[in-house]
């Protein structure tokens, strides 16, 4: 038997070494295990192709809580974010929407759509900054629990309460409408112009399998002005070297504070004993005890494979079964020997250098998302692009460039099953860059290498059950204390001493960081580790 | 009113801001976007190309060249070896500062001198009866800042100069697109970066040749804001903003010394050739003496400033440009013990910080003072804590 550890963190992905990081932090002996050869997860930077460095899957920075950054000295071991502030929109009629960090230039750019909806922008993005500002003691704290009668709980819900009550009831109205409707119909409330409700609307989508018209996606959008709530942190941005660098950073911050780090290391199991988590159990054989296990990986793996279904009460199997996976997206990653043009916009220049959207129109998304609910990929997907390379010359040769496609939808359970998807791979990747190729012609014959991603490799690679890149669906039903299971959304689990830490918890995904810190602090406040 | 410099016609179609400053009176560009986000990231990411045409330059030639500048600056000029350059600054009879700037010794008996502000009449009273010629150069050549990780690269695809044996602070001639120029591993924004000095005539064909060679590695035209962003995380000091000019003040107490600047380990009293230097005793008094003032890296503890706005509901907010707006800067019992002199949001290194003057005893690395911050017209106070500068010094800026 090997040394005894405070605690073992299963699986290396951002959470899982800021859960590690902190509670070394706090001096405990901390170790966390991988399956991998590399830290990340799905924070993973990957030369893929000679010379050049992909962000295969997570590709921008969303959130990462400032306090995290600030107590681990991200910038210190090398955590860099460049800005990201543009969002060029397409459309296959040859115009162009350019919306960035100039007002008036944005402004501008939305009134050869609509005079009236460029005036209302700027009134609707101060809108939603402050809707989102309110939210903010919601992503840096524990989920409320309604159904507590500690004092401690009431005292925190009764000033959540007094914090809400305070915004008036124009607030709570715009509040309840958001938590209720859908994208499309909270954003025609403002706007008129679909080419811009379209390209706003997928941000209620990303990483849920439904569609832009379907209810409960308009408080998704929330998400998208979060960035605002840190004011000059600015949150949100293009990890330098690719996402891979910030769990890089973590890791580096994480072993200086004593963490150790062991990669190769894939997991079996987590050892119990009478409903009591002893230490995990490596694929060789291998047994290292702990005093408490944390799962960074997905509820659906954690209990089902890591736990067991013997080891649980049946009911709580089939919460967790009930906690939707359901992947909706992939992603196509590309090696090109030449900057890309759009024929709607040709040569290079700043549409180039932020977020690149193929949303023409509301019914062109939901037709995408017809073909994924009857189990197929979507034969024109909506995409979100970003060609890192031309911020970040450190990822691809000089004058070549990576390209990250975000595709929705593709999802997980095809018609024709799951693991047909090896199948399909290369169909889905080619209908990816054949609708691309509509809006840049010459795209095709810049392509040096091209990665496909599906659910299926997304599971299979990178653990990540049904291919769902936020660790289950960020969906209402799912967030806050339903967020795994009602009951369970303060990290721990039925197994004692047995803890989660990863985007399947409160607040949930993107490198958002909140979960394994707030998990960490949650452990050590309750004496666990 | 501001003239154009050589680089105008290249700098004022990419300048789509329309925003100029007037630099020792040349137009320069401040951003040449709306923000200059792109431009400082450049800086740190790719590369930066700046134009510091409006530094001062001056030629000083002859066989007392050594004689002159060594006498004049508080760093023996004589010792830098040819193709070396020095940092340095220059002071009164009294050791008050004048000015700073760099020395480049490009023959043995020839130097080049950049200044701040105009430095010719410096130059010919402090070389008076000396063997030297002292040309004022600076409205014959044009220079463009080269700064960035990527900076080196772009030299080398560029000209024909041995880039890995360019080392920190060193000068060579070069020839860039059958240009004659001199380039210098020198900069203001502590980063690896270079300098290039050219003939007016061949100002615009230099700066196409550069960002021909640095758009494969994303290069980006660079203005003012962005520099002064990155001049305050390397710690460097501007005239005028972080001190004043000795001659140019009323006040006494406007003046400083080397050592007060944080500049006091250039100054060098060990002369094997010409001891003397202008301001020596009053330095080497105060060398014993002890400094009054010190110049501190202050860093503002975000918690407290994202307190501080909480309780205004806002989100803390800071001018997302360096701000050169003096602060007053406070000890614990409130009272008025320094100034901030430059401060700025680091992007960077998420980082608020800020370059201050603060009483010698308080500039130890750790000790906390408390700096003046304005939320919604009210002035209230920010703890920020002393930290040695740079605030940013990547291995890079040195490394071979």
């Amino acid at each position: 038997m090997s040394r005894r550890y405070d605690a073992i963190v299963v699986g290396a992905g951002h959470n899982g070494l800021i859960c590690a990081a902190y509670l070394a932090r706090a001096g405990r002996k901390v170790l966390v295990v991988e399956r991998r050869h590399q830290v990340g997860g799905a924070t993973t930077t990957e030369e893929l192709y000679p010379g050049f460095k992909f962000s295969c899957c997570s590709y921008v920075v969303s959130l990462l809580r400032p306090w995290i950054i600030r107590d681990l000295d991200l910038p210190r071991h090398g955590y860099e974010v460049l800005p990201l502030e543009q969002t060029f929109t397409p459309f296959p009629d040859g115009r162009h929407l350019l919306r960035d960090a100039d007002p008036e230039r944005s402004k501008r750019a939305i009134a050869k759509f609509s005079p009236r909806d460029s005036e209302v922008y700027k009134q609707f993005g101060a809108k939603m900054a402050e809707l989102g500002r309110l939210v903010k003691p919601m992503i840096d704290g524990p989920a409320p629990d309604p159904a507590s009668r500690s004092p401690f709980e009431l005292l925190r819900l009764a000033r959540f309460a007094r914090h809400l009550r305070g915004q008036g009831e124009e607030w709570l109205i715009g509040n309840v409408k958001m938590m209720t409707m859908s994208a499309v119909d909270f954003l025609s409330e403002w706007f008129e112009c679909e080419e811009l409700i379209a390209p706003m609307a997928v941000s209620g989508i990303i990483g849920t399998f439904l569609g832009v018209r379907s209810p409960g996606t308009a408080y998704v959008l929330l998400h998208h002005y979060m960035g605002e709530i840190d004011g000059s942190f600015r949150a949100w941005g293009l990890p330098k070297g690719g996402t891979g660098t910030v769990a890089e950073a973590i890791a580096r911050a994480a072993r200086e504070l004593g963490v150790e780090i062991r990669l190769s290391a894939p997991v079996a199991r987590v050892a119990s004993r009478s409903g009591r988590a002893t230490g995990v159990v490596l694929e060789d054989g291998e047994e290292i005890a702990a005093r408490a296990v944390v799962s960074g990986v997905d509820p659906h793996r954690t209990f089902l494979r890591l736990v067991g279904e013997e080891n649980l009460d049946p009911e709580f199997v089939r919460q967790v079964k009930r906690f939707k996976m359901r992947g909706s997206s992939g992603k196509v990653n590309l090696a090109l020997d030449a900057l890309p043009e759009f024929a709607c916009l040709p040569g290079p220049g700043p549409h180039l250098r932020g977020d690149i959207t193929i949303a023409p129109s509301i019914d062109y998304l939901e037709r995408a998302y017809d073909d994924a609910k009857y189990g197929a990929f979507s034969e024109k997907p909506f995409m979100d692009i970003v060609i890192p390379s031309v911020t970040d010359p450190t990822v691809a040769p000089p004058g070549k460039h990576t390209m990250s496609i975000f595709v929705q939808y593709a999802p997980y359970n095809l018609k024709e099953g799951a693991a047909d998807w090896p199948n399909q791979r290369e169909a889905f990747g080619d209908a990816v860059v054949d609708t691309l190729a509509e809006y840049m012609p010459g795209l095709k014959s810049r392509i040096l290498y091209r990665q496909v991603l599906t659910p299926w490799d997304l599971e299979q690679i990178y653990g990540l059950t049904e291919g769902n890149i936020f660790h289950g669906e960020l969906s209402l039903e799912q967030l806050a204390f339903l967020r795994p299971v009602a009951g369970w959304s303060r990290y721990a689990t039925p197994i004692e001493d047995l803890w989660m830490c990863a985007s399947g918890t409160h607040p949930g995904g993107g490198i958002m960081g909140a979960p394994g810190a707030l998990c960490a602090r949650t452990m050590l406040g309750r004496r666990a580790v | 009113m501001p003239i154009p410099s050589p680089f105008h016609e290249r700098t004022a179609k990419l300048c789509t801001s329309y925003r100029w400053k007037d630099w020792s009176g040349y137009a320069a560009v401040c951003s040449y976007d709306t923000t200059h986000d792109r431009e400082y990231f450049a800086f740190r990411e790719s590369a930066g190309l700046l134009d510091v045409t409006p530094l001062y330059k001056y030629e000083v030639h002859g066989p007392d060249a050594a004689a002159l500048l060594s006498r004049m600056m508080v760093r023996d000029v004589s010792k830098l070896k040819v193709g070396r350059v020095g940092y340095s600054c220059w002071c009164d009879d009294f050791g008050k500062v004048i000015d700073d700037g760099t020395v480049t010794r490009l023959a043995e008996d020839y130097y080049r001198v950049t200044a701040a502000d105009a430095t010719l009449h410096w130059l010919q009273e402090v070389g008076h009866g000396m063997r030297v010629t002292i040309e004022d150069s600076s409205a014959r050549l044009a220079a463009l800042a080269l700064q960035g990780p990527r900076s080196r690269e772009i030299l080398r695809a560029a000209c024909d100069a041995d880039m890995d044996a360019l080392k920190f602070f060193a000068a060579t001639r070069a020839r860039l697109d059958e240009l004659d120029v001199w380039i210098t591993r020198t900069g203001y924004t502590g980063d690896l970066g270079y300098e290039v000095w050219v003939e007016n005539g061949g100002a615009l064909r230099l700066w196409d040749a550069l960002i021909d060679a640095g758009r494969p590695h994303g290069i980006e035209p660079a203005g003012l804001d962005a520099l002064d962003i990155s001049r305050i995380e390397a710690g460097f000091i501007l005239l005028g903003v972080d001190y004043f000019s000795a001659p140019k003040v009323v006040l006494e107490a406007r003046k400083s010394t080397p050592y007060e600047l944080g500049l006091g380990w250039i100054v060098d009293f060990e002369r094997a050739r010409f001891p003397g230097f202008v301001g020596r005793q009053a330095l080497a008094a105060e060398k014993r003496r002890g400094s009054a003032w010190a110049l501190a890296g202050l860093e503002v503890a975000w918690e407290a400033l994202e307190a501080l706005y909480d309780s205004y509901s806002l989100p803390p907010n800071l001018p997302a440009a360096a701000r050169r707006d003096g602060l007053p800067v406070y000890d614990e019992d409130d009272c008025q013990v320094g100034k901030v002199t430059s401060h700025t949001w680091s992007p960077l290194l998420k980082k608020y910080i800020a370059l201050a003057s603060v009483p010698a005893d308080r500039a130890r690395p750790g000790s906390v003072l408390q700096m003046e911050h304005t939320v919604e017209y009210e002035r209230r106070k920010v703890p920020a804590r002393v930290v040695k500068t740079p605030f940013f010094d990547p291995d890079r800026k040195r490394k071979p």
